[in-house]
């Protein structure tokens, strides 16, 4: 039980605990965080942007990030929206008065930190995306395909990436990148 | 000739790259031999003198080394570390030896040189093309107890192992501007030449070592270096720059579309003791913006009689054995050509200290420069002849030689003798990309013409024989500029494809054209005479071409033969199409890392381990891992489920509901959105109320199902069937997107972001009450099927008042973390109240008794909600939605069609088998006509009885018929009943 | 492994990150519940399978999750274009070469006999 007190429920992460890599790979469970599938039209954005305090990005594979948010665009009427601990999403989303449908997905997804000079290597043990810098930069962002699982990859620096997974596929997704980097450090 | 004593008698000191000073160890039938690195199992036992390495696939005759290198059809090993890493049908001349090798000779019993299956041989008129197609035709019993095992006894080389393969392989998806494959001069050129514009260069080949022919190629120099030398120091400089990446011991096996290849990379395969961490293959797939093929060519041998003796092989081969392993494949080596490239061979050979028998060439007038280098090296050159026949059994010890035409024919002594009937052109991955061929008249093969893809021939494989243009031509293959300047001794001409003199056409000889399968120069000739009259009906009647070579050496020859059979030109009998692999490639690294837990993700629930920790046995529903039952001590399933199924209703059971799908539909058109999705009417939903929902795709049949609540005028918690909740999404999206673009509503999966918790029976709300806060959970205020949004031990919750038991129920939806602790504090709670926990299976017994029907189990995508009883959920008023004309095809609203409806067998302890037939007179001739089938079947504990739903034919007219299921050994009556075993009334649910 | 041009994400993405979703360009009725049984059929059951030039829907379900269609060749697997979801047929690019050049099983059959 949690230590504010008996009668509150405590968070057990799909992942925690988990950790690993290799000499090139480091592997580590990202800490909770607050998630939303936003959905809105062009002319909304705008208002969601300023709302949410982070500008919604409408080019294909970018994010963008500010006041501790991350906005990554999923498709042209799509982002997930990332916040640090717990941002306030649903609320900032609903104050902007705009049209838009956001979904609390904070526990639908985990997510697992990629780093180290393997890091797209061991990514590309099961994702088929062009993960060179040219093509796919830091700040870039793509849902796609790790293995046999849907994920959303984030590349926060030029070594290191964020990878968004659902819950019940994320032993699977760490395994693969487990695999992965010891692969990439051979 | 002076030879290195413990690497082989063969061995020629002085000659060829490897160094005497580093050995490995070997066994080949358990006989013990010394190899230096870099040998293959070939060339370290041709340095021996052994040439027997294995028997023919057919007539298990004694056969040799053919090549050096992946087109070996002969040589085939089963190589093995220890028992589980043992792989057969190895080709001798790419396995590189490493130390502590086992390895074995195939296709022979008791021993390689005395084999019980050669009597094959002397019945190989009965073994001609089309044999089995002829022979195994009948009586028909006789296939399954004669033919069949006889067949599959003979069939295939080599034995699998029996354990599980302990290595591990690798998976990397790649991209780059210019795939190169083969890196010959062509190869290396051009990546010289692409790498030195910035993009991106994979240069991939095969071998351990770049260069190609340069391995046999000793005479060729680039800007005044040696050859071989020029390529390693390429291949140093290529690797050092950031752009390009190198591959060895790589093969691209598969060319497909879009720039797509397949390249297996071999990483242990040649170490004695690889790191534990090594894949032993590591799988690349490259999507490439352009690709260079520099493949190269192969060397075709002669077609002539008893051709396949050991010690009989290509020209390039010897040579390669000879230049690169330093190893002579002969004291006495015999020469037969159709080409000038045996006559570098044949002077190679000279130089080493190599007797020369003779140089054969069939054709009237070789060239006066070999001719002059021949003399000058005395050898005697018999031009206008052929080799019409060899002597030796398990190898060959003479070549008898005629003047073309006829006259005598003399023996002459041989232990070896090379042969080269020219060149084929490796246009296996231009043929796999799709690429068309054209037939060069006058070399007689066939080069690339028209590219299916950005993609471009350089070299050998493009019918470019001269060094200098091959270089220019890979220069601007690689876009980018670089000078090199190449100079060989001899332009070689010639080559011929088809039999050779003295091979027929009507002679009884064995002239073989496929060594793998043992097809002769006759099997073809019979299959043409026996009507077949396409390449690919002649393919398959005599299986030229089909074993794991591919017929990479035999192709062109079968396709002479059957030509001039035909008497039609070539490009008229047509070429077989090249397919991936180009070379076998093992399951291992096809499967990479889909193996264990890898193979396929389990889904688990965020109360996995407490169902664990409670006992849970689970059952796979799709990917996920659900709790099936909860055995107590000494229970096994069908006590479990009866104890669990009497407790819900007399207490209460706890159920892990989380793997149900969750849809989020939101926005002001939310419920006109779900009016066209599913067939009852969802405008009078008013929030905070839930109801059962049926969705039927546009031709009327039940496509899923789930309860759907309203928390808001603009947002809708839609469930699905667990199994179908990705394909209702994309359902939805579908219609969204393309049909009604115009509706403000967004779809959303939550089905991860909540663990659901249901607690179903009589103390069900008594059991939850103390965690619920922020809504009255009273009957009267919470009635079945309200929705709230409310808090469960501190954490925002969505609470449904909702069943699947027929018992008064709730399911509490929290955020997917604090899943286990809610869980927790309820069984905590409930236990102590004799409540249980239940799983999947007490589940569905619960639901049948209430005759709650299972979408995908009771219905199977012809059922129509009408015939499942559902009939009230279609709306009648709504002016659209998916199904609604669909439900009025004449076919769906006929009389008569199979509906939903209860059984219960006259004996109560008889439980029906799911899926049994139903028929309504069990004494009439078969085939009987049926009336449909049994659905679901249980043993009822809360019934006392078993029971069952079907479909049948008018099933809700025949309610009180008896009917009869008819099993192997007994026949079953059943009464038609309706739907509901237990509390028909259903008082129970609004407890 | 088709190479796919996704109209919304402006970039050739493998079809490990697609669904082929049928034949484009089939448009619901308006007035689906008053259509003849013969129009219902040739709306939902029919479908022309061509061989060659065929326009078809795709879904970028593990991209950007948009519907979108292509045009493409069946025999060569060439895709001419693809565009978006709600947009007419798009105008195809000349393509030189006929599909025609691509050897099939059962064109080599007809050259054969």
């Amino acid at each position: 039980m949690a230590d504010s007190g008996a009668d509150l429920a405590n968070r057990t992460s799909p992942l925690s605990g988990f950790h690993g890599g290799s000499s090139t790979v480091r592997l580590e469970a990202a800490p909770p965080a607050e998630r939303i599938s936003l959905r809105a039209r062009a002319e909304d954005v705008a208002a969601l942007s300023s709302a949410l305090g982070v500008d919604l990005p409408v080019r294909p594979k970018t994010s963008a990030s500010g006041n501790g948010r991350s906005a990554l665009w999923l498709g042209p009427d799509e982002w997930l929206v990332i916040a640090e601990g717990n941002g306030g999403l649903m609320q900032a989303a609903k104050n902007s008065g705009a049209l838009h449908s956001a979904t609390d997905v904070s526990h639908r997804n985990t997510a697992i930190l990629v780093s180290g000079p393997g890091a797209a290597a061991a990514i590309n043990a099961g994702c088929p995306q062009d993960l060179s810098l040219k093509a796919f930069p830091v700040g870039a962002c793509s849902r796609t395909v790790f293995g046999k699982v849907e994920i959303v990859l984030l590349r926060t620096g030029g070594d290191a990436f964020r990878m968004e997974v659902w819950r019940s596929f994320s032993d699977y997704a760490f395994g693969l990148l487990a695999e992965g980097a010891q692969d990439a450090a051979v | 000739m002076s030879a290195s004593s413990n690497s082989g008698t063969f061995r020629i000191k002085g000659a060829g790259r490897l160094t005497p000073a580093r050995t490995a160890r070997f066994t080949f039938d358990g006989k013990s031999y010394t190899a230096l690195e870099g040998d293959t199992v070939a060339s370290a036992l041709l340095a021996h003198g052994v040439h027997l390495l294995g028997r023919s696939f057919k007539y298990h005759r004694p056969r040799g080394i053919l090549s050096a290198g992946p087109e070996e059809p002969n040589a085939l090993i089963d190589v093995s570390r220890d028992a589980a890493r043992r792989q057969p049908n190895v080709r001798a001349t790419v396995q590189e030896v490493f130390d502590g090798a086992k390895i074995a000779s195939q296709n022979r019993w008791p021993s390689l040189k005395f084999d019980v299956g050669a009597v094959n041989n002397l019945f190989s008129p009965f073994f001609a093309a089309g044999f089995y197609y002829k022979t195994f035709m009948w009586p028909r019993e006789a296939w399954v107890k004669i033919y069949e095992p006889f067949i599959r006894r003979a069939a295939g080389l080599g034995v699998a192992p029996t354990e599980e393969d302990p290595d591990h392989y690798a998976n990397r998806y790649a991209h780059c501007d210019v795939l190169i494959a083969g890196a010959g001069v062509a190869g290396l050129t051009a990546a010289l030449s692409a790498a030195a514009t910035g993009a991106s260069v994979f240069l991939v080949d095969e071998q351990p070592e770049v260069g190609g022919a340069l391995h046999y190629d000793t005479a060729t120099t680039i800007d005044g270096q040696n050859g071989y030398d020029w390529a390693q120091a390429t291949a140093a400089k290529l690797k050092a720059m950031p752009n390009v990446t190198v591959l060895t011991r790589t093969t691209v096996f598969g060319y497909y579309n879009h720039g797509f290849l397949g390249l297996v990379e071999r990483v242990t395969d040649h170490v004695a003791k690889p790191g534990k961490d090594l894949p032993r293959e590591r799988l690349w797939q490259v999507r490439a913006k352009k690709v260079v093929l520099a493949t190269g060519s192969i060397e075709r041998h002669m077609v002539f009689a008893n051709n396949d003796r050991p010690g009989i092989m290509l020209a390039s081969a010897a040579r390669t054995f000879l230049n690169h392993h330093g190893v002579a494949v002969g004291r006495q080596v015999g020469v037969y050509t159709a080409h000038d490239s045996a006559y570098e061979a044949a002077f190679d050979l000279k130089r080493a200290g190599v007797s020369i028998a003779a140089i054969v060439d069939c054709r009237a007038d070789p060239g006066e420069a070999l001719l002059a280098e021949a003399r000058a090296l005395g050898i005697s050159v018999l031009s206008g002849h052929s080799v019409t026949d060899t002597g030796g059994r398990l190898r060959i010890s003479s070549m008898t030689v005629a003047r073309n035409g006829g006259g005598d024919a003399r023996k002459i002594p041989v232990d070896a003798l090379i042969v080269s009937a020219g060149w084929t052109p490796s246009v296996h991955l231009f043929s796999q990309s799709r690429g068309k061929l054209r037939f060069d008249d006058v070399n007689q093969r066939f080069l690339p013409n028209i590219y299916a893809q950005d993609c471009v021939s350089v070299g050998s494989c493009n019918g470019t024989d001269d060094l200098a243009e091959l270089i220019d031509e890979a220069i601007a293959a690689g876009g980018g500029s670089v000078a090199l300047a190449g100079e060989n001794r001899f332009e070689w001409t010639g080559g011929m494809i088809g039999a050779a003199e003295g091979a027929g056409p009507d002679t009884t000889v064995k002239a073989f054209v496929d060594f793998q399968h043992d097809v002769t120069a006759k099997d073809i000739r019979l299959a043409v005479r026996e009507g077949m009259h396409s390449i690919e009906h002649i393919k398959r009647f005599t299986t030229n071409g089909m074993a794991s070579d591919q017929g990479k050496l035999s192709n062109m020859h079968g396709l002479a033969i059957a030509a001039e059979m035909l008497d039609r030109p070539i490009p008229q009998v047509g070429l077989t199409t090249f397919r991936a692999p180009y070379t076998p490639v093992t399951y291992g690294t096809l499967v990479g890392h889909s193996r264990g837990e890898l193979f396929d993700p389990a889904r688990k629930t965020p109360m996995h381990a407490l169902e664990t920790a409670e006992g849970a046995e689970f059952e796979d529903v799709g990917n996920w891992k659900r709790a099936w039952y909860y055995p107590k001590r000494g229970e096994d399933m069908l006590a479990a489920v009866n104890r669990e199924c009497r407790t819900v209703r007399e207490v209460a059971g706890v159920f892990n509901g989380s793997t149900l799908g969750k849809i989020e539909v939101v926005g002001p058109d939310a419920a006109q959105f779900l009016n066209l999705l599913y067939t009852n009417a969802w405008d009078s939903l008013k929030p905070g109320k839930s109801r059962y929902g049926i969705m039927t795709r546009e031709d009327g049949f039940v496509y899923d199902d789930g309860v759907v609540g309203r928390l808001a005028e603009d947002r809708f918690h839609v469930t699905t069937t667990t199994g179908g909740a990705p394909r209702v999404l994309h359902h939805m999206e579908d219609y969204l997107q393309t049909e009604f673009p115009h509706l403000k509503v967004w779809l959303t999966s939550t089905t991860e972001q909540w663990a659901v918790i249901a607690v179903q029976g009589p103390k069900a709300r008594e059991i939850i009450q103390p965690f619920v806060e922020g809504v009255d959970i009273s009957n009267e205020v919470f009635p079945h099927m309200s929705v709230a949004e409310c808090s469960v031990m501190g954490v925002p919750a969505r609470l449904f008042r909702v069943s699947f038991t027929g018992e008064l129920g709730y399911e509490i939806n929290v955020p997917a973390d604090y899943g286990p602790a809610v869980w927790k504090a309820i069984w905590e709670r409930a236990e102590p109240m004799g409540a249980c926990l239940y799983g999947t299976e007490t589940m569905h017994v619960l639901r049948a008794e209430k005759g709650y029907i299972i979408v995908g189990q009771d219905t199977d995508g012809t059922v129509t909600p009408h015939d499942a009883g559902l009939g009230w959920a279609v709306s009648s008023k709504k002016p659209d939605f998916v199904g609604i004309r669909g439900l009025k095809r004449p076919d769906l609203v006929r009389e008569n069609r199979k509906q939903l409806v209860g059984l219960l067998t006259k004996d109560p302890a008889v439980v029906l088998e799911e899926g049994g037939q139903i028929v309504a007179d069990p004494n009439q001739a078969k085939p009987m006509t049926m009336l449909g089938h049994v659905t679901s079947a249980y043993w009822s504990e809360n019934c006392g009885r078993s029971i069952a739903l079907a479909l049948v034919a008018g099933g809700r007219a025949r309610i009180g018929e008896t009917l009869h299921v008819p099993l192997k050994d007994r026949t079953i009556e059943v009464e038609v009943t309706d739907m509901v075993f237990f509390d028909k009334d259903g008082g129970r649910i609004h407890g | 492994m088709l190479l796919i041009h996704c109209p919304y994400c402006e970039e050739d993405r493998s079809e490990l990150e697609f669904r082929w979703a049928g034949e484009a360009h089939i448009a619901r009725p308006e007035n689906i519940s008053a259509i003849s049984d013969e129009e219902f059929a040739e709306y939902f059951f029919l479908r022309n399978n061509e061989k060659g030039l065929t326009y078809e829907r795709w879904r970028h379900i593990h991209g950007c999750g948009r519907f979108f269609n292509a045009a493409r060749d069946t025999v060569s697997d060439r895709f001419l274009t693809t565009y978006k979801a709600g947009m007419p047929k798009q105008p195809l690019p000349e393509t030189g070469a006929s599909e025609k050049t691509v050897e099939t099983y059962e064109a080599t059959e007809g050259d054969a006999r």
